[in-house]
């Protein structure tokens, strides 16, 4: 790693004035990916802000509108034990990575950083769920733009995310072999003004809404309406562990599980 | 009933105390005072000319000591290789230099070119950044068979092609298989790769230099199966230090699999830095940088063809293989395709005539080398898939098939120039099946196929030679070395033994396996007895352990140096009792007089030995230590039958390993518990082999899978509780233990079991595949069965 | 340079550290606790597993400055005063648990933290639990037996040897 600093703020208020002090400050969640990243020398920051003493981040609630609200410090571990008013979503946390990383990787920070292969994204985008901001709150549908890209500004924090809760939800995730990240990992949620179907893993674009199958699934919430339906090999991320023609069926395998088990 | 000590005891091993409570020592824990760090600087292309190595900006950089080039090891001898292999035409392999710092060329992605040695790791790291590389890319040798055509570009420009040899074997009976072959009433050929996989234990390589300049002394701690090897590979050939002057200490390692019996780079370079910085040097690999530095094991692309007579009797066998060298020469590698695999082709079964042609190739990776098993799993996977395929074809059992033409006498000279001394395959057949529960497989598969998916089962055999090796038979084919082991027993005055070994346990549990024997032999407790190992300064010269040869070489040289000592003690006992040496026996630890009440006990003999006033000092000197080395007579040749049965997600691919039995015949055992667990660990990486583990590289030389986010290790959810079995036991003729090796059986005899029972499953489903190859990952099961 | 304080194995430690220090370096380094082991640079394997306030965490995937006031457990930290093995130490010693012993701590580690949530796990949910545990020594068989015994449950329908 290259040399540099570690502030631990005690209020988003002191974490964004110290991510405000130099473009070269970043902000530090569980640092489950940053600091692999870090390992590899492949960031380079003058003052890691860490969010890990902030406690008005932290913690799990539900609003008036019904919604579970998650702090965005709060950990997949402790997601996984207290989001059970929304069950698809608890479950998902709980398979991310592995026990030691639920323990210390945060919602915020997985969100912040997007990978594509990620399980949370799909989440949040599968949910329509809103990400709130420092500064600001934003539609996952506008909060994704791509791989390990967002519509945060630089030095804006996660502070929250809001989920509304489906009637029935599921996540499936086909594990890539090696990383155990989603290979091809799909969202189904189903609401009273229809369904949202959210792909991870999959696509060169990051994490993506099928809309040929909501717009099915809004029609006929079950396996059979998905009949016929395919993603197309194109867009695909092809690598060692699988062709964009293999993550193409794979999205189409996930979603009728998704469905099944909703 | 279990035995509660000795040999056949599962005695629980003492070693693990240190290891369950942190107080282990491995390299990495080592700091001497003063210590430097050093960093490699590593090349991220796979082959170009080494054009400049600029290092003044990085010499200026804070905490530096020194930047080394190859220009600083000029006058340093390279690593040298451990084997020469004679080729088809009576012509010594190509043999090229493979320097400890790139000069003039880089080679392979992690070739290093610079190290720079700092106060801090992170100082030299920083420092190994400044250091300005101009390298002229070449294009990068990759696949084998382009890399021997002509005009192919050369990954060494002094050799005259990519070809390090063109091996036949036996070159003699190639006329007389060509023959068969023609005649045969049927022909199964399978085409195959044996994936390039990397060995991956647990703990990375780290090396420490010291150098005393008062005593001209160099120590070198490091991580290694064989430190007497490297003392003398580093001593003698790379760095021209005598033995008396070396001290090379391999502490508790963690695991090695092969990849720690090489002499690396690395090692070289802090003995050396150490001394010209007159300064303690480390080095620890980082898991990135051991996944382009460490050697890797296996990547052979294959043809095999079984011959068979119309009775499906095995007529002949004729193999053509590619074997990947990498870049360099590592220290065993081109022994691995020829004497380790060629000599095994002969597998369980007596098939009259069989040749073997393997050329081994140069190209621009990672240098490839023993890995568990090392040739032996490549051997036993051609040779078990071809026969299932063959079985399938002739649309017979395929066990019945292997019964049908298995070796049932013994000693059984191969065609393959080697002689197995015992075993028995049907029996340990017959357990396998029992183990398997043959026979509740067809409810096992009627309910896979109620939830929707297939069901697979393979079974395989596999044999081994082992417990490496008669010293004249390797150094006729090759060798540069002796494979011999050794031990001294030191017997202390009060009665207490000090074993020393040349043998190295890296996790096989020497400390706790090695006493029993000991104890056995005395009938003394086993906690009178300790096991010193992997230090130079202390253990007579051995050569350590790799190709399951700590029990049956180093045992042995244990058991000859025991025997010496039963034969001095009993020398003094006849003096302490006034009685005729002939008539004392030893026995529960007491020495005593046939056909009298006249007994000593062992403690008071040990200590006439070294307080001998009443001691026959004109027959025989104080003391109580003898030496011994062993030099075995033969291989030794475990063997067994394995089954898995797995089930395929037909919707993904995926496969799961849903049971998996292992039957063995090591001969005699002396720890089950500690021989099922080296089992149980070879199958782990025999499945990982089979389902997760690929070494890839792209064409431009890049390694695709270089870290544990894409190189897929097996982990407790892939494996399933195994069944493991060895009480099928034809002991060892040649060996005083009746012992063979089990360390790389797992490894070696899992993989074809695990590929045999998922294309089982597929045909199984109406799917006309006959071949998918490793790692059978989902994406390659789903495209098999796309068709 | 900062100064950070913790308590480790019950005992206060303190020491200068970068804010690039990880918690396993300063474990391993500034306290000479070298039970905790480094096998990976990608936060797979689990070698460096410790208990941070009563959870495990990769030691290797923290920073020692966010360890400040914590309650930090080690392997060294997990037998008795008087070196008497722990229950789950003891049964990985009676099931051969473990072999070269590198990846064995945070597998004690690990195993310790799934028993405390979970006293009496299933198979399965122990072979998922270790998945962030990498060993290539023992095929796991022995290790996940271990755990099951150490939970108090049978194990003499599993094979012994």
């Amino acid at each position: 790693m290259y040399a540099f600093d570690i502030e631990r703020p005690g209020t988003i208020a002191d974490a964004v004035a110290a991510l405000a002090k130099s473009d070269e400050n970043q902000p530090l969640a569980g640092g489950q990916t940053l600091i692999p990243t870090l390992k590899q020398r492949l960031a380079a920051p003058e003052t890691l802000v860490s969010l890990g003493g902030i406690s008005e981040i932290q913690g799990i609630c539900q609003d008036d509108a019904g919604r579970v609200c998650i702090g965005a410090g709060t950990t997949h571990a402790d997601v996984a034990a207290g989001a059970g008013a929304y069950p698809a979503l608890a479950s998902l946390a709980n398979n991310i990575g592995d026990p030691a990383v639920r323990n210390r990787g945060t919602i915020g920070g997985s969100l912040a950083n997007n990978d594509p292969s990620a399980c949370y994204p799909a989440g949040a985008l599968g949910s329509g769920a809103t990400i709130v901001t420092n500064a600001r709150e934003i539609a996952a549908d506008d909060y994704f733009q791509g791989m390990f890209e967002t519509a945060l500004d630089a030095g804006e924090i996660i502070t929250e995310v809001k989920f509304p809760v489906p009637e029935a939800a599921n996540y499936q995730k086909f594990e890539q072999p090696a990383s155990r990240f989603a290979l091809v990992g799909v969202f189904v949620a189903k609401f009273a003004g229809g369904v949202r179907v959210a792909v991870t893993g999959a696509s060169e674009g990051g994490v993506f809404r099928w809309s040929e199958a909501e717009t099915a699934l809004s029609g006929n919430f079950s396996a059979s309406a998905l009949d016929g339906l395919s993603l197309p090999a194109d867009g695909m991320i092809n690598d060692l562990h699988g062709s964009g023609a293999y993550r193409a069926h794979l999205v189409g395998v996930m979603t009728r599980r998704a469905v099944e088990a909703a | 009933m279990p035995k509660d000590g000795g040999i056949g005891a599962s005695s629980k091993r003492r070693e693990d105390v240190r290891f369950l409570t942190g107080n282990g020592n491995y390299t990495d824990d080592i700091n001497m005072r003063g210590q430097a760090y050093v960093h490699f600087l590593r090349s991220d292309v796979a082959h170009g000319t080494l054009k400049s190595v600029d290092t003044k900006a990085a010499e200026g950089m804070p905490g530096v000591l020194r930047v080394f080039t190859g220009a600083d090891f000029a006058e340093v001898g390279g690593l040298p290789c451990g084997w020469q292999v004679t080729d088809r035409h009576g012509e010594p392999m190509q043999e090229p230099g493979h320097p400890v710092l790139a000069q003039g060329k880089v080679r392979h992605v992690g070739d290093p070119i610079a190290a720079v040695v700092a106060e801090s790791r992170e100082q030299a790291r920083d420092a190994a950044e400044a250091i300005e590389v101009d390298i002229d890319e070449l294009p990068a040798v990759m696949d084998m068979k382009a890399a021997l055509a002509d005009g192919s570009t050369k990954v060494h420009d002094d050799l005259t092609s990519n070809l390090c040899y063109d091996w036949g074997f036996v070159e003699e009976n190639k006329d007389a298989v060509d023959a068969a072959i023609k005649s045969a009433a049927h022909v199964t050929t399978l085409e195959l790769k044996n994936n390039r996989l990397v060995p991956n234990a647990m703990e990375p390589r780290v090396a420490v230099g010291d150098y005393n300049r008062s005593t001209d002394d160099s120590t070198l701690y490091t991580t290694s199966q064989n430190p007497h090897v490297i003392r003398l590979l580093m001593g003698a050939f790379v760095l021209g230090i005598p033995e008396h002057k070396l001290r090379v200490v391999a502490p508790d390692v963690g695991g090695g699999f092969g990849s720690k019996i090489y002499h690396y780079a690395e090692e070289a370079f802090c003995t050396f830095a150490a001394k010209a910085l007159n300064r303690p040097v480390k080095w620890t690999c980082s898991r990135s940088e051991a996944f382009i530095s460490d050697a890797h094991g296996r990547d052979h692309v294959t043809k095999i063809e079984l011959a068979l007579d119309a009775d499906n009797n095995f007529t002949a066998v004729r193999t053509e293989t590619y074997a990947n060298m990498g870049a360099y020469l590592s220290t065993f590698a081109p022994s691995i395709p020829t004497w380790l695999h060629g000599t095994l082709m002969a597998g369980n079964y007596k098939t009259p005539v069989i040749y073997v042609n393997v050329k081994a190739v140069f190209t621009n990776t990672v240098p490839v080398d023993a890995y568990r098993g090392a040739g032996r799993p490549e051997a036993t996977y051609q040779l078990e898939r071809v026969i299932d395929k063959a079985a399938r074809e002739l649309g017979v059992d395929p066990i019945a098939l292997r019964r049908q033409n298995f070796v049932t006498e013994f000693p059984y000279a191969t065609p393959v120039a080697v002689e197995y001394d015992t075993g028995d395959y049907n029996a340990t057949m017959d357990k396998l099946l029992e183990m398997a529960d043959m026979s509740g497989f067809e409810a096992r598969l009627a309910e896979s196929k109620k939830n929707g998916k297939l069901r697979g089962l393979g079974v395989n055999c596999y044999i081994e030679a082992c417990g490496i090796a008669p010293s004249n038979l390797v150094g006729q084919l090759g060798a540069r070395a002796g494979l011999y082991e050794s031990a001294t027993v030191r017997v202390n005055a009060t009665g207490g033994i000090t074993v020393m070994t040349g043998s190295h346990s890296h996790g096989q549990g020497h400390e706790t396996a090695f006493p029993q024997v000991v104890a056995d032999m005395l009938g003394i407790d086993e906690s009178m007895i300790e096991i010193e190992h992997g230090d130079t300064d202390k253990a007579p010269m051995g050569m350590g352990t790799y190709g399951s040869r700590s029990i049956a070489v180093g045992g042995s040289a244990m058991v000859r140096a025991t025997e010496k000592i039963i034969a001095k003690t009993k020398k003094i006992a006849a003096h302490l009792m006034e009685a005729s040496e002939a008539d004392i026996e030893l026995k529960d630890g007491q020495f005593n007089v046939a056909g009298t009440d006249k007994s000593v006990a062992w403690g008071d003999v040990t200590l006439a030995a070294y307080v001998p006033h009443n001691y026959p000092l004109e027959e025989i000197e104080p003391g109580l230590e003898e030496t011994a080395f062993y030099d075995p007579a033969n291989f030794t040749y475990p063997a067994g039958a394995y089954a898995c049965e797995v089930e395929v997600d037909p919707d993904t691919g995926k496969v799961t390993i849903e049971r998996f039995a292992a039957a063995d015949d090591f001969g005699n055992v002396i720890n089950p518990m500690i021989v099922s667990g080296q089992v149980h660990g070879g199958l782990a990486q025999g499945i990982g082999q089979a389902l997760l583990e690929n070494a890839a590289y792209d064409e431009n030389g890049q390694l695709l899978s270089a870290s544990y986010m894409d190189y897929a290790m097996p982990r407790a959810d892939d494996v399933p509780f195994y069944s493991v079995d060895h009480s099928c036991q034809t002991p060892c003729t040649h060996n005083p233990l009746g012992v063979k090796g089990c360390g790389e059986a797992g490894a070696i005899g899992s993989p074809p079991a695990v590929v045999n029972a998922v294309v089982d499953a597929l045909q199984r489903a109406g799917h006309d595949v006959t071949h998918i190859d490793m790692p059978v990952s989902p994406s390659r099961v789903w495209a098999a069965m796309q068709g | 340079m900062a100064q950070v304080s913790m308590t480790v194995n019950g005992k206060p430690a303190s020491g200068e550290i970068e804010g690039r220090t990880l918690l396993v370096d300063f474990i391993r380094e500034n306290l000479n606790l070298t039970g905790t082991h480094v096998g990976c640079d990608t936060s797979q394997c689990g070698a460096c597993v410790v208990h941070v306030d009563g959870k495990a965490v990769k030691a290797c995937t923290m920073f020692a400055a966010e360890a400040e006031g914590a309650e930090v457990t080690t392997i060294e930290g997990m037998a008795a005063d008087d070196g008497t093995l722990n229950p789950v130490q003891q049964a990985f010693q009676d099931h051969h648990g473990l072999q070269c012993g590198f990846c064995t701590p945070g597998m004690v580690m690990s195993a310790s933290a799934l028993l405390a949530e979970n006293p009496k796990p299933s198979e399965a949910e122990i072979r998922d639990y270790l998945e962030g545990n990498i060993c290539r020594c023992t095929g796991y068989h022995n290790i996940v037996k271990a755990i099951l015994a150490a939970s108090g449950q049978d194990v003499s329908n599993i094979a012994a040897e």
